[in-house]
């Protein structure tokens, strides 16, 4: 490096910087804050789904699958799970989800397993209205397609 | 050694290393698991052997960062450390904690572990690499606290150096972030929004301050290089890290929920993100082209150049390839992810712990110059195995991500195939990365014997011209 740009001037960068890059972090935080209630629809997080949060970390879900893409690339992505076998028919999905909770582990040999949980199904219900109110966060249109 | 008190480092970097073992045989399960799906199940899900790996990961590194600094800051302050018993107390705390989480999981089911340490008093488990009871997660904070305490003490009483206080304000944002593991809102935009505090605020902001001051420490150990001029490089390096990387953090609110404007901020900053990881490899050499001393702990020198190198090529490059949100949109959780934090987390972090290790290590064990030579032979056999198998772990990863978008990501809806289609598809290519894992192993084995590999020790002749070469620790 240049020798008349000397060591006070990189301490100056580096206190400036950082302090006026985390005050600038921290005012998009507050303006996220301020934007996300028409994002996220968070009246709709029913008690149900609330404890389906829970159930999702108490399992691990996330060891395994991805949320939004975040988490685990060993199972499908779970965020559109709902658009994936739902066809916008909440009902249907639950009876999916119910069906799908319990034939867990599947039998076939070598292929990847999903364990069993041993849920309620009052437990299961919760689950898949969190992964449905999931699925209608805006998002900016992630994933690509329905595989996610 | 220049003050006795360093020598509490020495249990912190063992147990670091048989840690980081563990890690490796938990990576290479997961490894096999991909390809076999059904290996070991139900007795060692992949969900726990992976939560085993990466908080494994975590742990070490944390045992690995507290080591250097205690070998460190008595030496750069130019006084013994504040208190060796407490450093003595807290490893052992910490390594009680951490055994007892990895056996938690590993022997209760995870539903049963949250239960038993009442989580839902303080729901914080179940998230990525934040899968701790939230009791392991108070401990946590306890022993940062109780070891900041120290090394501040430390500080306090003795000189202030750049290097100290670059380090000693990384391990503080270390502790402040890690405090946003404890918000847990039912809403997962927030959950998620924050959780990058922890994780982003980390690995791309303030470990690179203890990256940073770790690195400049050994350089001026080893090659004798003006510490005026590594500090001002420091400085330079630690400010480009933190202006690219606040906003850079936007990368990862692409798609998570937060609004458009993040996925410009997010991309312009983040690409900025290379440059402290390009420059600290320009400093690196530099340094060592500059050096005034040969120091015999050449292999030293090398882990310092090598982790330049790797961390520029995993966070560098292989961030930069994914972190442009037109690019992210496809390849967001895909297998490039993984090919990513592997070599950034290996290249940066690991390597930073190996290249203090490989410094201080023969230092305590009374080698002022280094190991023998026939043991850095070893320990060189070892630096080139672990990270040509890392870069072919990378590879391989990243083939099977672009593959993984092309199958699964570019077509329509009707023409995509589903994820586990896909990955049937790829298996040939996890095979390779399984190769490449188990060559790395034999790379960790062959480091674990060069500690063993005895050897008449480096003497450094003193040539007529040079200064009298000592192990660098007064200067
Ligand atoms: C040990 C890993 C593992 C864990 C933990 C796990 N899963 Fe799975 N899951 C899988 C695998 C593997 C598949 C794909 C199964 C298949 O196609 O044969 C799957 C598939 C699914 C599917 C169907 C997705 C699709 O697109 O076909 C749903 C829904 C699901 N899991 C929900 C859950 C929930 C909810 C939890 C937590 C309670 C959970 N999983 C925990 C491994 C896991
Ligand atoms: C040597 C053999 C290794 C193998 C076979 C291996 C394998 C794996 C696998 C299969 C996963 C899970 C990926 C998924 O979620 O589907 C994983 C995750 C991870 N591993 Fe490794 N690993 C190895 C070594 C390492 C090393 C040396 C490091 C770092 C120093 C590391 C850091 C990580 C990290 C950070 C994650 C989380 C990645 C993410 O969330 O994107 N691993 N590893
Ligand atoms: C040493 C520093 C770094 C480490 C240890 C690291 C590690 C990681 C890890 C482990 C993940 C996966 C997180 C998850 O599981 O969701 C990740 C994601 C990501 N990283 Fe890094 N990273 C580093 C630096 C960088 C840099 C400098 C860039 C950009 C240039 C970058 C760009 C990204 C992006 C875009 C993602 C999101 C991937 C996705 O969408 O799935 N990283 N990083």
């Amino acid at each position: 490096m240049a020798d008349n740009f000397n060591k006070g001037m990189a301490r100056n960068i580096y206190y400036g910087g950082g302090v006026f890059f985390f005050l600038l972090l921290l005012g998009l935080t507050f303006d996220t804050m301020l934007e996300l209630p028409e994002r996220d629809h968070r009246e709709n997080i029913t008690e149900a789904v609330a404890h389906g949060k829970e159930i999702w970390e108490n399992n691990n879900c996330i060891g395994c699958h991805s949320l939004m893409g975040e988490g685990a690339y060993f199972a499908p992505e779970l965020a559109n799970v709902y658009d994936r076998y739902g066809a916008g028919n909440e009902e249907a999905f639950k009876q999916f989800m119910q069906s799908w909770m319990a034939m867990q582990p599947l039998p076939t040999e070598g292929r990847r397993k999903m364990p069993q949980f041993n849920l309620s199904e009052e437990e299961v219900n919760a689950l898949t209205d969190f992964l449905i109110w999931t699925s209608r966060i805006d998002d900016n249109d992630w994933p690509p397609n329905k595989q996610g | 050694m220049k003050f006795q008190s360093q020598a509490v480092a020495k249990p912190y970097f063992i147990f670091a290393l048989a840690l980081f073992a563990g890690q490796i045989i938990f990576g290479l399960v997961m490894g096999l698991q991909y390809i076999v799906g059904d290996f070991l199940f139900p007795y060692l899900p992949f969900n726990v052997a992976r939560m085993v790996h990466t908080n494994l990961l975590i742990v070490w590194l944390l045992f690995g960062f507290m080591g250097a600094s205690y070998y460190l800051v008595p030496e750069e302050c130019d006084t013994e450390l504040h208190s060796p018993l407490l450093a003595k107390i807290l490893f052992w705390v910490f390594a009680a904690a951490g055994v007892a989480t990895i056996l938690g999981y590993l022997l209760v089911p995870y539903a049963e572990l949250a239960e038993i340490t009442y989580n839902h008093l303080l729901p914080t488990m179940g998230r990525e690499f934040l899968e701790q009871p939230t009791i392991t997660k108070v401990g946590i904070v306890i022993v940062c606290l109780g070891f900041i305490y120290n090394i501040g003490m430390t500080i306090l009483k003795g000189r202030k150096t750049v290097i100290n206080m670059v380090l000693i304000t990384g391990l503080i944002g270390l502790a402040v972030f890690f405090l946003f593991s404890f918000y847990n809102p039912s809403n997962l935009v927030l959950d998620k929004f924050f959780w990058w505090f922890v994780v982003h605020l980390w690995v791309e902001g303030v470990w690179e301050l203890i990256l940073g001051a770790i690195l400049a420490f050994t350089l001026i150990k080893v090659t004798g290089v003006d510490r005026e001029v590594i500090e001002k490089w420091l400085y330079v390096i630690i400010a480009m890290a933190l202006i690219s990387g606040l906003i850079g953090m936007g990368h990862h609110y692409f798609w998570i929920g937060p609004g458009e404007y993040w996925l410009w901020l997010g991309s312009i900053f983040s690409a900025l993100e290379p440059i402290p990881f390009f420059m600290m490899v320009v400093f690196a050499f530099r340094m060592v082209r500059e050096r005034r001393h040969d120091h015999g702990n050449k292999i030293a020198t090398t882990w310092a150049l090598g982790t330049a190198v790797m961390a520029f090529l995993g966070a560098g490059v292989w961030g930069f390839i994914h972190t442009l949100a037109p690019v992210n949109y496809y390849t967001h959780g895909s297998q490039i992810t993984a090919a990513h934090g592997h070599l950034a987390f290996f290249g940066a972090y690991a390597m930073i712990v190996m290249t203090i290790i490989s410094y201080a290590m023969p230092i305590m064990r009374g080698r002022p110059q280094g190991n023998s030579a026939a043991s850095q032979k070893v320990e060189r056999f070892a630096f080139w195995t672990m990270c040509l198998s890392m870069l072919g772990i990378t590879l391989a990863l990243t083939v099977a991500g672009a593959y993984q978008v092309a199958l699964q990501r570019l077509p329509e809806d009707s023409a995509a195939l589903t994820f586990m289609m896909t990955q049937e598809k790829i298996m040939p290519i996890y095979w390779a990365r399984l190769v490449f894992g188990v060559t790395f192993f034999a790379g960790l084995v062959a480091y674990f014997v060069s500690f063993f590999v005895k050897g008449e020790n480096v003497e450094v002749k003193q040539e007529e011209s040079t200064p009298t070469v000592c192990c660098g620790s007064c200067s």
